[in-house]
């Protein structure tokens, strides 16, 4: 008779949580006819996964997850991501005519994916939480199934998704092959002792790291975002353009510092390659937009470069300075999304013509958003920025963030346009806007951490 | 929270407050939210300077920003003597000026916007005199610049009103570029941004020069100077003088504020501030010495003709300005900044007033249209006449002791100072008598104008008047502080500065100091009774000397033509440049290919690069496809397989 | 025995056929069952790793792939018929409405 002892529970309550909420949101919302209610469910089991993260810390499933600082700050901005993006949806899928009760439900069992992800140690957590949160997102990204836009959105976003974790697993079945383990601390002493990297390991690395700069689009894997985030809600393409993106630098930091430890310098020229190449064609092709969602759609793309200058150093300091912008990157990119959701026609660089008259608070709200996107101090971007910069020149990397900063320059210009659009053009009719209570809220947190952050960087820093 | 941190924070939480909720909520109120909050800005400032008398100075980081390696930036305040007189001033002032705003600016449209600007001007003039280090310093710098430019043109509906803010705003770009490389030179040599670590290392500096086009030139010399730059553009100095009478479009309390106590003297105090940089370069003193001297003249004779009341007094302030740097320039920084913190007095109860008579005669400004209106407005005319006989220089009176500690360390400084000297006691006679010129033609004799306006005439409301008599103790007894010895006084105040500023050491006898002083009385009553016969007792003298000598008079009257010189050969050659070699050029596609082209290329490539971004599915798993083929096979190339 | 060489080749060709039909068919249900086919090519791979290496975990493996694979089918046919309500349409040329 085998005894199988069982599993210790608490490191992995958050996710237990979140996914009990998630199934019975699915039920209550055939009770409940008012989808508020389930907001806020949704709303308070984020708060009660946040109070539980904390003391969650430990390993258990055999040491197949892990939950630690790492894993716990990138918790902490999926809870953001997740809770921001509920408060601009309440009002904005009523009016998009989006409202299913299912759209919550999906939310929380997206995030819990994401944290999946964050905490796995093990490929196999890792690929599962990774579908998770990748089916969530497709059906989230089409959930406005009346809007060929929308549907459009969602079958690119699944067939590539699909595509990519094809190419993940190929990848793992490689490194399982030549490892006999999935656990990525195991694959790291086993890959020790190789002199020389095999052809098979550095496929299966390419092949993982195609999977995850999938995730963050980061190019030449980018094409699919600036589609899927035009024709997603505008809701989905905020938390799409976070979530995601974040939980995929959680896992490229802890698979490649960690098992693909002994070819680093393999991976760092991989990266360096791709950070120049997603800064240039997000910067670039932003330029060009007329569509304010595409362009930050490029602009996430182009951030996605920067933060890879994180990823890139590898010491203690770019990482961190990585993920503090991350944080950062939350809060401007939601701050914006949620200006365009505010105005009732906002997808149109043409629609901000001449905001600052007809609706200067609004205005003000999305002139301080693209500054601190263009990282202009004393905004948080110009914090993010700076941080992020300093610790690769500190790392040696100079050169790359000279180009980063010319890129950085160059965003100035679509972004600004912006600015340009709401001061300096003419109105052409009065903006109608579609405030509510929550949407505000989510508003007021994201402009004042702009600011705090802007202004006090020792809460994010250190 | 530490209480030195409230002096500044007061009047920015009230200047948030009003703007946020002037327009809804508060609207005729908000004079109270601004005056409490610098009153108790005021409340700790004195406090602050009895701990600075009582032998204190206080230097700490409040806050760093971002610190990475010797760049550090940081929120920092110095509060020593220099500081606590400059708080004082700002505060005392500041106050001042809200309440007789709340009587001047009653019923104006814009009445929370004005005390909401009121309020973040005095922040930034706090921050700006509260700073540790150099960036603060240059934050402070450019905010009281934009509040002045936002004042300036507070009613942007008058045109000239929105040029004058524009104009201010352009002529202070010059000062502020070499202000701003001057920093950046400071930073760059000595890697340090707090004064107390610019002066430790500053002396290292000496002997040291920079070879710029082939000359070398003194380095010291050269930090000097291009700070000096950017207190020339504030302080309103030869040759960026020009903005500051144009200022005076803007509303009177600000004219009194910031065009006369604080902004416009940031640029002696940076200059006094800096003084372990200045003193080592006696080329730059002597530029500051002769920079004020010259300019001290120059304004004072054009203030000698103009007819309006305002840019008279405006006149003044730049003349006056011009004394302090004289001071500076000769060592004398502590009598320089006593100087200034005397004229602060003077000169805001002469634009108060001012605004006391305007008040009265309907916005009328021609002194020639006034007349008499001492019998309407007794308190207005005690009152400016104090201030007079202050800036005039009559014993007994704040301006004299602070005029006369100038003149007597520029007597004692060498060829030069005896030059600065000379042109200062000439200045003294020419003050006196304009300032006279405003009392005879606008308090004495007949009424000129309507009879609609003298009919209007009438004294100002309490809230105007009452300041005007605390500025009026203020203009007769701030001098007392630095009573000369040879007066049998203790110069308490220059003992005060001396940690900070030093002191001249001067060996000369009480008997050469009385004469100096009898020479500048002798001018300045001199200056008083020829005004008198002039405007009261043979008014058709100066009309008169205007016929015979008509060249000089009309070069006076238009000041020099300064404004048109630069007309003409900065603005027009510009407009020329523009509208000519520019468009010239860009149709030969010089300028566009480097101006336009560069952004139209990239656009041009996002424009291509675009077209691969086709919408086809297929394309987009290619492009992943190529991708992975292609690091793929650079990493077996880089691996050498 | 057959050696593992052979379950390897076996399984990089079946993913390569994938990855070709994915790119180059338009036809949104065999790019599907192309997908399908690169996750099989692993399975086979994950099994005969398993096996060879006496190893357990590359069963385990298997058994996620193929549920997670069932899910994303159901979702994947779920979009595409809510993309056919709208617009029939199963070719990718088809759907090109964002682009640039």
């Amino acid at each position: 008779m085998m005894n199988i002892p069982f599993p210790d529970l608490r490191p992995v309550t958050p996710e237990i949580i979140m996914t009990i909420s998630a199934t019975v949101l699915l039920i209550l919302e055939l009770i409940f006819k008012n989808k508020g209610v389930l907001a806020f469910i949704a709303v308070a089991t984020a708060a009660v996964v946040l109070y539980t993260i904390p003391s969650s810390h430990g390993q258990t499933f055999g040491g197949m997850f892990i939950s630690d600082t790492y894993s716990t700050y990138f918790k902490l901005i999926f809870m953001i991501n997740l809770v921001l993006t509920i408060l601009i949806s309440l009002r904005y899928i009523q009016r998009e005519k989006a409202e299913y009760g299912e759209y919550y439900s999906l939310l929380l069992f997206a995030t819990s994916g994401m944290m999946l992800m964050a905490s796995a140690k093990d490929l196999i957590i890792l690929y599962l939480g990774l579908e998770l949160m990748a089916l969530s997102t497709y059906i989230l990204a089409g959930i406005k199934r009346h809007d060929i836009k929308s549907n459009e959105a969602a079958i690119k976003y699944f067939l590539l998704g699909a595509f990519s974790s094809a190419l993940l697993l190929y990848g793992i079945s490689l490194i399982y092959g030549m490892t006999t383990t999935t656990d990525i601390y195991k694959i790291a002493a086993s890959l020790q002792n190789s002199s020389t990297p095999s052809l098979p390991l550095l496929l299966s690395m390419i092949l993982i790291a195609a999977a995850f700069l999938f995730k963050i689009a980061a190019a030449p894997f980018h094409m699919w975002a600036p589609d899927v985030y035009e024709g997603a809600p505008t809701s989905i393409t905020a938390f799409m353009s976070v979530g995601p993106k974040a939980a995929g630098f959680a896992v490229i930091g802890r698979v490649f510092y960690i098992a693909f430890q002994s070819i680093q310098t393999d991976w760092t020229a991989i990266l360096i390659g791709v950070a120049i190449l997603t800064m240039a064609v997000g910067n670039i092709l932003a330029l060009v937009q007329t569509n304010i969602k595409r362009m930050l759609a490029y602009s996430s793309i182009a951030h996605a470069g920067y933060m890879l200058i994180g990823i890139i150093p590898g010491t203690q300091e770019s990482m961190s300075a990585m993920m503090v912008y991350m944080l950062i990157y939350a809060f401007m990119n939601i701050g914006a999304f949620a200006i365009v959701i505010l105005l009732e026609k906002g997808e149109e660089l043409s629609d901000y013509e001449g905001l600052s008259k007809s609706r200067p608070l609004v205005a003000a709200l999305m002139l301080i958003f693209m500054f601190s996107l263009t990282g202009i101090p004393p905004t948080a971007g110009f914090i993010g920025k700076f941080n992020l910069f300093m610790a690769a020149i500190k790392a040696g990397y100079t050169w790359l963030v000279v180009i980063a900063v010319m890129f950085s320059a160059m965003s100035a210009y679509y972004y600004l346009r912006v600015v340009m659009n709401m001061y300096m053009k003419e109105m052409k009719e009065e903006a109608a806007i579609t405030p509510s209570p929550s949407l505000g809220l989510a508003i007021l947190i994201t402009v004042l951490m702009v600011f705090v952050i802007g202004i006090m960087p020792s809460v994010v820093i250190g | 929270m530490d209480k030195y941190l409230l002096i500044p924070l007061l009047p920015l939480i009230a200047f948030t407050i009003n703007i946020i909720f002037g327009k809804g909520i508060i609207k005729e109120r908000a004079h109270w939210i601004a005056i409490l909050a610098v009153l108790g800005s005021f409340a700790i400032a004195v406090s602050t300077l009895i701990e600075v008398l009582n032998g204190k100075t206080i230097n700490y980081d409040v806050y760093s920003w971002i610190v990475s390696g010797s760049f550090k930036v940081t929120v920092g305040f110095l509060i020593d003597q220099l500081t606590a007189i400059m708080l004082i001033v700002v505060t005392s002032v500041s106050l001042l000026v809200h309440i007789y705003s709340v009587g001047y600016m009653h019923g104006d449209k814009g009445y929370y916007r004005f005390f909401a600007y009121l309020s973040l001007f005095t922040f930034s003039m706090l921050m700006l005199v509260m700073g540790n280090n150099l960036l603060q310093l240059y934050f402070g710098w450019e905010a009281v610049g934009l509040c002045s430019y936002f004042l300036i043109g507070f009613w942007y509906e008058k045109k000239s009103a929105s040029d004058a803010g524009k104009k201010a705003f352009i002529v202070n770009r010059f000062g502020d570029f070499g202000f701003g490389i001057g920093v950046i030179m400071i930073f760059l040599t000595l890697g340090a941004l707090h004064y107390t670590d610019i002066f430790a290392k500053v002396g290292t500096l000496q002997g040291q020069t920079i070879n710029i086009l082939g000359y070398n030139i003194d380095l010291i010399t050269l930090i000097a100077l291009l700070l000096f730059c950017g207190a020339v553009g504030k302080s309103a100095q030869i040759p960026l003088h020009v903005w500051l009478p144009d200022a005076m479009e803007g509303p009177t309390p600000v004219s009194a504020l910031i065009h006369a106590a604080t902004m416009v003297t940031a640029g002696v105090f940076m200059v006094a501030r800096f003084n372990p940089i200045f003193s080592l370069s006696e080329t730059a003193m002597n530029v500051v010495a002769l920079t004020g001297a010259i300019t001290s003249l120059f304004a004072a004779t054009i203030a000698l003709v103009q007819n309006d009341i305002k840019r008279i007094v405006a006149y003044s302030t730049v003349s006056q300005l011009g004394y302090m740097f004289l001071a500076c320039g000769v060592g004398a920084y502590g009598a320089g900044v006593f100087h200034l913190y005397t004229h602060a007095y003077f000169k805001a109860l002469l634009f108060l007033g001012a605004g006391s008579v305007m008040h009265a005669m309907a916005g009328e400004l021609d002194i020639q249209k006034m007349g008499g209106l001492k019998k309407h407005m007794p308190v207005t005319y005690w009152t400016f006449l104090i201030a007079s006989l202050s800036i005039a220089g009559i014993p007994g009176l704040a301006g004299f002791f602070s005029k006369d500690e100038i003149l007597w360390l520029a007597y004692n400084h060498g060829t030069i100072g005896k030059i600065v000297w000379l042109m200062g006691t000439a200045v003294a006679a020419l003050t006196a008598f304009y300032s006279f010129r405003i009392i005879f033609m606008a308090f004495h004799g007949k009424f000129r104008g309507t009879h609609e306006q003298e009919h209007h005439l009438h004294e100002s409301p309490k809230a105007m008047t009452i300041p005007l008599i605390i500025l009026a103790i203020g203009a007769i007894s701030a001098g007392w502080v630095g009573i000369p010895a040879a007066l049998g006084g203790s110069n308490a105040i220059a003992h005060f500065f001396e940690p900070v500023l030093g002191h001249p050491h001067v060996t000369a006898a009480h008997e050469e100091e009385f004469m100096v002083m009898s020479i500048s009385i002798v001018a300045a009553i001199g200056g008083i009774f020829v005004s008198w016969i002039f405007y009261s007792l043979k008014p058709e003298i100066p009309k008169t000397l205007a016929a015979k000598f008509k060249g000089i008079y009309t070069t006076l009257w238009n000041k020099y033509y300064v404004d048109e010189l630069y007309g003409f050969i900065i603005v027009r050659p510009t407009k020329w440049i523009a509208s000519n070699i520019l468009v010239a050029v860009t149709d030969g596609k010089i300028i566009e290919g480097i101006v336009n082209g560069v952004p139209q290329a990239i656009r041009n490539f996002g424009e291509r690069l675009r077209k691969l971004q086709t919408g086809h599915l297929q394309h987009y798993a290619v492009s992943m496809a190529i991708g992975l083929f292609v690091i793929l096979t650079l990493v077996l190339i880089a691996a050498g397989r | 025995m057959v050696p593992l060489d052979w379950y390897i080749g076996l399984s990089a060709v079946i993913f390569v056929i994938g990855v070709v039909g994915f790119i180059i068919r338009r036809n949104i249900l065999i790019m599907l069952m192309s997908v399908e086919l690169m996750l099989n090519s692993v399975n086979i791979s994950l099994v005969a790793f398993s096996h060879y290496l006496q190893d357990l975990r590359g069963q385990i493996f298997v058994f996620f792939i193929i549920t997670v694979a069932a899910a994303e089918a159901a979702i994947g046919l779920a979009i595409l018929v809510a993309l056919f309500k709208n617009k029939a349409a199963v070719h990718t040329d088809e759907i090109t409405e964002m682009k640039g």
